[in-house]
């Protein structure tokens, strides 16, 4: 599927701010000059095509409460694939990539307090395979926003 | 940790909020009928919500691929402590870094800020780290291209 200028305009709206009111998309719709029937219809085609990851909510985690870290991990090659599967076993595990580097796998944890977030861990770092782990705490996120701006 | 200023009733609202949001004529109301609530009371509660910065966006995502950016890395900066602000603020308002967190370092890991970088090349990707560390004169640095997406998903809050 091709997308016209019109699904790209629509795309960066989308990505931008959905309004919050009783029809956000009646709203977007006398922005960008059309009908809400017809947005409403090409966003639901767009969505089965597989542009979007997700439209919703984006939460900030730490100020719901949550504790978040990255980790990465030092893995012997021959055990990357079942332990990248333990540890996406992990509801708390959001994200996952092996990389290429010294560190070979690498995954964001977020947990509802630091003693599940420890014991999660300890699991982790016991996994056969397993020689190295470091564990890389944020104290100050500068940026987050995930934008692709289309044209 | 204290989540002492949500109440049960937020916890819903919020439950109901990190479902796929509903593409109808009035999503909140679906929304807020799941959350027990009006539809009044919802609108409120989401912009006090994002007023409070417990909601970062109400938008879409999209899936990074499709739309040809097929590269991402991420970069491991090694910035000088007093720097690090003002590194940090550069490196944001480049429209390629999605994200720029700062971290602790590890031992033999002296890394303390980094970057996720979207590119539709690798070729691009990598020029644009250059760029970043032109731009910041910060030269020790690692780049750590995905090899493979193992996975992605988003949270579900107050699941248990």
């Amino acid at each position: 599927m091709e997308l016209s200028a019109f699904d790209k305009e629509l795309l960066n709206r989308l990505q931008g701010n959905i309004p919050i009111c009783s029809r956000p998309f009646a709203k977007m719709a006398a922005e960008l000059g059309t009908d809400e029937e017809k947005i409403i219809a090409r966003i639901r085609e767009l969505k089965a095509a597989g542009f979007l990851r997700r439209i919703g909510t984006f939460f900030n985690s730490n100020n719901l409460g949550y504790v978040g870290t990255l980790v990465a991990l030092k893995v012997s090659p021959n055990e990357i694939a079942p332990v990248a599967e333990a540890v996406n076993k992990y509801p708390e595990a959001t994200h996952n990539y092996e990389r290429e580097g010294k560190y070979n796998l690498w995954f964001t944890l977020l947990t509802r307090d630091s003693a599940h977030e420890s014991n999660i861990l300890a699991e982790i770092r016991n996994l056969p395979g397993v020689e190295d782990m470091l564990q890389l705490k944020s104290n100050k996120k500068y940026k987050v926003n995930v934008q692709f701006k289309l044209n | 940790m204290c989540n002492s200023n949500l109440t049960e009733q937020d916890k819903e609202i919020i439950k109901a909020l990190q479902e796929d949001f509903p593409l109808c004529e009035e999503p909140y109301k679906v929304l807020a009928a799941r959350a027990g609530v009006t539809e009044e009371e919802f609108l409120q509660r989401v912009q006090d919500f994002v007023q409070e910065k417990k909601i970062r966006k109400m938008g879409a995502v999209l899936r990074h691929r499709e739309v040809g950016f097929k590269f991402n890395a991420l970069c491991a900066w090694e910035v000088p402590k007093e720097k690090l602000d003002e590194v940090a603020k550069i490196m944001s308002n480049h429209p390629a870094v999605s994200h720029c967190y700062d971290r602790n370092t590890a031992p033999n890991w002296n890394y303390n800020l980094y970057t996720m970088i979207h590119a539709k090349t690798r070729e691009e990707c990598d020029s644009i780290i250059l760029e970043l560390s032109r731009l910041t004169g910060v030269e020790n640095y690692q780049v750590l291209y995905s090899k493979k997406e193992w996975k992605k998903t988003s949270m579900k809050y107050f699941k248990d």
